[in-house]
């Protein structure tokens, strides 16, 4: 079933990291994706790996769930690993007709599948802990200063918000009226590839309707409450930075700096 | 009598391992003969159209065994379409599973997945839409020009022309006005009476079960709290309200008749019976003539 995709969901809960700002975890995430591209040899690709693992354990989300969200992208993670390790230069180790395994190759796979692999458990553990609705609103204070450019931001985020609002919505929406279809006989577990994509069509019609349709009530709804766009908005939450978020910006930036360390002193390959 | 649906222990656990586990349906022992009309009544979230739904294999159950006509339905789990096929299943607003170019094309659907063709197909989606009450002149117009009503008719429509030997309506007459839900009942019962098939009726309203229904089953939090003939059931008016349902009306007003010393039966569930046993009574101390 679509529901048990457990990429992208939120678990509620109480730990230091669900409690943290949600400006102060999009601006971890998006230092954390700039570093963990930044770790030239394996010293930096420890630090981050024990940063990594220093959130997953204070987010108190049962690791299986990470896990499940690793399935999504296994494949990814084989294809370009093995990739890489076909495809280093130098000294072979070991060949076998095309194939050249390189010490070179090696490191390679290593790095691009940890890179990987934390990244998705970063940006699960980012959905994982935080709403929707806290993300939105915390991108929506930081693109703040691109109003001075007419930057439409609270449209922006008025639309982010929406559309994460109607995901699990359109995703039971979708599981009714699959069910539905498979009541009156659709097969979409067989045949081949045509077939399949026909067997979409009597489930895509319908969800294009009812899209449709709630997107209008939607709009009538807000309109009936009389939203005239994000002019003299005041929100019910409040957002505050407070000792905790930063205490967290300040050890993102010491792993950052450790980073760089790592990649300045320790000598080795890369 | 024939039994055609036996569930033994029967019980679903939606999410499990998830902190959002939540138990639906718990240990449902019940059989269900052919050619019987089934009310289905309970609360709002007490389980039945999950209990519903595994009856023609939508929903694996967690625990215990669905039997129909003897069989076990997930012995062959790839076998499971013909299941479907046997227990036909009409989903609250199915109206808005239509999806065709035109009505016709639409009722299609499901008899052509279970293998019909030329002469046989035309006449089972043909007898379909007589059995809902669709108007022969809808059946070339597309879908989403019918009104409410007529979508609903041609939803239902969808499912009969597979010929089901169960026919399962979840809340078939939510959202119709008053006189669309009183036709609407009256063709499932006509259709229940000649196809001799046998039809479950989930629905909220207590006048319309009590009218048509041969057997009530009660769901309460996930387990089935009665299972009994209909009048039966509508005479536990306090075990129905511990369930969150009510009884019919004029059941109440019998029943508090009956309370205040008049010579009533128990358990009269329509206004036609109130009065054949009021008549009498309002005769004798003339105040009818």
């Amino acid at each position: 079933m679509v529901r048990d995709v457990s990429f992208g969901q939120y678990f509620p809960g109480k730990s230091l990291i669900h409690r943290l700002d949600p400006r102060a975890k999009l601006l971890i995430f998006i230092a954390y994706i700039v570093i963990i591209f930044c770790t030239f040899n394996f010293a930096a690709l420890a630090v981050t790996t024990a940063f990594t693992a220093l959130f997953l354990v204070l987010s108190k989300i049962p690791f299986k769930f990470y896990f499940k969200s690793l399935k999504v992208v296994i494949f990814i993670v084989i294809f370009t690993s093995l990739l890489n390790l076909f495809y280093g230069s130098g000294e072979a180790l070991w060949q076998w007709w095309i194939f050249r395994i390189t010490w070179e190759g090696i490191q390679r796979a290593i790095f691009v599948t940890v890179r990987i692999i934390c990244l998705m458990l970063a940006s699960s553990c980012l959905t994982f802990t935080t709403s929707p609705t806290e993300l939105t609103d915390a991108l929506e204070r930081l693109m703040r200063p691109l109003k001075v450019i007419h930057f439409p931001v609270h449209e922006i985020a008025m639309m982010m918000s929406l559309a994460l609002r109607f995901v699990p919505t359109l995703l039971e929406e979708t599981d009714k009226i699959m069910q539905a279809q498979k009541a009156r006989g659709a097969d979409m577990e067989s045949g081949n590839l045509v077939k399949r994509v026909k067997a979409l069509i009597p489930i895509l019609i319908p969800l294009f309707v009812s899209a449709f349709r709630r997107a209008y009530d939607v709009a009538t709804a807000m309109e009936c409450r009389c939203y005239r766009g994000g002019a003299g908005r005041t929100r019910m939450k409040q957002i505050h930075m407070g000792p905790r978020d930063v205490s967290a910006l300040v050890v993102t930036a010491l792993v950052i700096a450790g980073v760089i360390l790592c990649n300045i002193f320790v000598t080795g390959v890369f | 009598m024939n039994c055609i649906l036996e569930l033994k222990n029967v019980g679903f656990v939606y999410g499990r391992g998830t902190p959002f586990e939540k138990r639906a349906v718990d240990n449902v022992n019940l059989t269900i003969n052919e050619g019987e009309l089934i009310g289905v009544i309970g609360h709002t979230g007490s389980g039945k159209s999950t209990l519903m739904q595994m009856l023609n294999g939508l929903i694996r159950p967690s625990d215990g065994q669905v039997l129909l006509g003897g069989k076990d339905i997930w012995a062959e789990p790839k076998k499971i379409r013909e299941v479907r096929f046997r227990v036909g299943m009409v989903f609250q607003y199915p109206e808005y599973q239509l999806f065709e170019e035109t009505v016709y094309k639409d009722i299609c659907f499901g008899p052509q997945n279970r293998g019909l063709s030329g002469k046989e197909l035309d006449e089972a989606v043909r007898k379909a839409a007589d059995f809902t009450g669709l108007k022969p002149e809808l059946l070339e117009k597309s879908p989403f020009d019918l009104s409410g009503g007529e979508k609903r008719r041609a939803a239902i429509a969808g499912v009969i022309a597979m010929n089901p030997e169960v026919l399962v309506l979840d809340e078939p007459t939510a959202g119709l006005d008053p006189m669309g839900r009183e036709v609407l009942l009256s063709q499932i019962v006509r259709y229940h009476k000649e196809r001799h098939n046998t039809v479950l009726l989930v629905s909220h309203t207590m006048e319309d079960v009590a009218r048509v229904a041969d057997r009530v089953l009660v769901m309460n939090r996930g387990r089935l709290s009665m299972f009994a003939p209909t009048k039966e059931v509508f005479s536990h008016a306090d075990e129905l309200e511990k369930s969150g349902l009510k009884v019919p009306q004029i059941t109440k007003i019998m029943q508090d008749l009956r309370r205040q010393g008049f010579d009533v039966p128990e358990g009269v569930l329509t206004v036609d019976e109130a009065f054949e046993v009021l008549a009498p009574i309002l005769k004798k101390e003339g105040k009818l003539w």
